[in-house]
């Protein structure tokens, strides 16, 4: 078992449900309907606990305990994707993001579900079922805000394009992904990068949405190396401030 | 949580029932006294109607508003257990908001009116939420004595004459006792954990004590008013008598964990088998309760920015034939 490999897989996808998942949360009491609020935190809560399953996952390869892990790292040791991390932005953006990030975790995890590493695989199998309704959620309010008025419209294709070279660089390759696809634990960014698009396209062209131009399309890597935006260092100062204070301690 | 309908004592009573038809009042009042529940389409007077989308509403607005001061703990909750309860918890009251403005249009005020009115300051909240939530310590006492209050207040009103107002009630009431399970671990394990811990939790009691002891209102003066509001039940039980029960159910456990509330005349009288305590300052209250808080001016500003930055999607959802509907309650 290549258990680098499988680590290093593990942090990105842990990292990215809790840094969204995270963000999700920011719309609580905030929403703009009673009704998305109340999803938003019900999306929320799937992300974070999918997130604490594979810091499980983590700790049984001999990393530290999940919440450890979760709330003492600084930003600099963090795997996500910086597109996790932008700010939630307008409900524009936010609904942008959650779309063209659910496709990818549904078609992620869905892949992962037939993972030579069982116990991924195992998890895989549960959290699918769940990130249904996420994508179904997001289906439904791409292409109803794409569709209302003008300024929705408007919102939603700017949304969409400040979007979309961030959400290419969720899938960075790791130095590992030669490893992972041979050993069947996973099948690789690039396979994974393009069921997302033939996934996404429908609903853009439903929503009357235009993707940039292909020759245009630059993926803002990084995030699975530790490098970050300005806003990730902010967000896990937030998230382990009572945590960071006793760390041995019961909270 | 949780509102406490704020009925204002000095308001005129003599009107209440003036220009009702003698002989329906008489029928909606049998009924009631024989336990039935009124329901949206049913016959009832004009103040019946007006009390309970007050105290409804308030109490809808309250969830809303408290989801403030505990959500903003919710990206800070320190560890996957505790933020994964919060999250849900806070869901839930903002779940409680939906349910019970839905329970309040039955009676003829939209959603977006009674929003209106929050935001503009017309209709009130609970004053609990107009208190800050400094540390961790806070949202845990929030949890636990807030909501403890809460469950008091709406057993009670779950008993009332309203049927779309019960039923969500009683759905709310048993939410509402998984949060208090929650609020109580989450305090328990402060109060028995390290000293930095303990001070936490003991100076958070200490702030929350005198809005928990406004939390069930002044003492009902005894009106023509409140009299038929009971009657009719609107108002189920005096605010003074739910301060009892409150005090008598939780002043024991709270003693219990080796905390100490800020009231050298807090004590159980044996002869009149009531709690004594310093009466709480109810001028602040009513300061606070008129928008003069530590937080009122800002609990409304973000609701305000909530609304004004939703507008557009709310636009977005509407379409030509777009009709309003009184939700079933």
């Amino acid at each position: 078992m290549n258990t680098p490999a499988i680590k290093e897989l593990l942090y990105k996808m842990a990292d990215d449900l809790l840094i969204i998942g995270h963000r999700h949360s920011e719309w609580t009491g905030l929403g703009p309907i009673l009704e998305e609020d109340i999803s938003f935190s019900s999306m929320a809560q799937d992300k974070i606990g999918q997130s604490q399953a594979l810091f499980q996952l983590l700790h049984q390869l001999g990393e530290p305990d999940a919440d450890t892990n979760a709330f003492t790292r600084n930003a600099n040791q963090f795997y996500n994707a910086q597109f996790a991390e932008l700010p939630n932005e307008e409900y524009d953006f936010s609904t942008v993001r959650h779309f063209l990030y659910d496709h990818a975790d549904q078609l992620r995890f869905e892949m992962l579900a037939h993972s030579s590493y069982e116990p991924l695989a195992k998890l895989a199998r549960k959290v699918k079922g769940e990130l249904k309704y996420h994508v179904f959620h997001a289906n439904t309010w791409m292409v109803k805000l794409a569709q209302g008025t003008e300024e929705s419209k408007a919102r939603m294709q700017t949304a969409l394009s400040n979007a979309w070279n961030y959400a290419l660089g969720m899938f960075e390759e790791s130095k590992f992904e030669k490893e992972l696809i041979a050993a069947k634990i996973f099948e690789g960014e690039a396979a994974l990068k393009t069921k997302w698009i033939q996934a996404i396209t429908p609903f853009i062209e439903k929503a009357g949405l235009k993707l940039p131009p292909e020759k245009e399309w630059n993926p803002v890597y990084g995030g699975r190396k530790n490098f970050h935006t300005e806003h990730l260092d902010p967000l896990v100062k937030e998230m382990g401030e009572v945590f960071r204070v006793e760390p041995a301690s019961q909270w | 949580m949780y509102g406490n309908a704020y009925i204002d004592p000095n308001e005129k009573a003599n009107s209440i029932v003036a220009g009702e038809d003698p002989e329906k009042l008489a029928e909606f009042e049998a009924r009631i006294s024989k336990g039935e529940k009124i329901e949206p389409k049913d016959w009832m007077p004009k103040e019946y109607r007006k009390q309970l989308i007050r105290m409804i509403e308030q109490h809808a607005h309250s969830e809303i508003i408290g989801a403030l001061p505990e959500g903003t703990w919710i990206t800070r909750a320190p560890g996957f257990q505790r933020k994964l309860a919060l999250m849900a918890k806070v869901q839930d009251e903002v779940g409680h908001a939906q349910l019970l403005y839905s329970a309040a249009e039955t009676l003829g005020k939209s959603r977006e009116a009674m929003i209106n009115d929050l935001i503009t300051g017309k209709s009130k909240y609970s004053n609990v939420f107009n208190y800050p939530a400094f540390e961790w310590a806070d949202a845990c006492i929030i949890a636990w004595l807030i909501d403890a209050g809460a469950i008091i207040n709406q057993v009670a009103n779950a008993k009332g004459s309203y049927g779309p107002y019960c039923r969500a009630l009683d759905r709310i009431c048993t939410e509402e006792s998984f949060h208090l399970k929650y609020g109580h671990d989450a305090v328990v394990t402060l109060a028995t954990g390290t000293p930095y811990q303990r001070k936490m939790v003991q100076d958070a009691l200490t702030r929350w004590w005198p809005p928990i002891m406004h939390f069930f209102g002044p003492s009902d003066k005894i009106s023509q008013h409140t009299e038929i509001l009971m009657k009719w039940k609107v108002k189920m039980a005096s605010n003074d008598d739910m301060r009892q029960q409150y005090l008598n159910m939780y002043v024991p456990k709270i003693w219990d964990l080796g905390l100490t509330l800020p009231d050298p005349n807090l004590k159980k009288n044996e002869e009149t088998g009531k709690w004594d305590y310093t009466e709480p300052d109810w001028e602040e209250f009513k300061r606070v309760i008129n928008g003069d808080g530590p937080c009122n001016a800002e609990r409304l500003a973000v609701r305000r920015n909530a609304e004004e930055r939703g507008r557009w999607v709310r636009e977005a959802l509407k379409t030509a034939d777009t009709k309003y509907i009184v939700p079933l309650a």
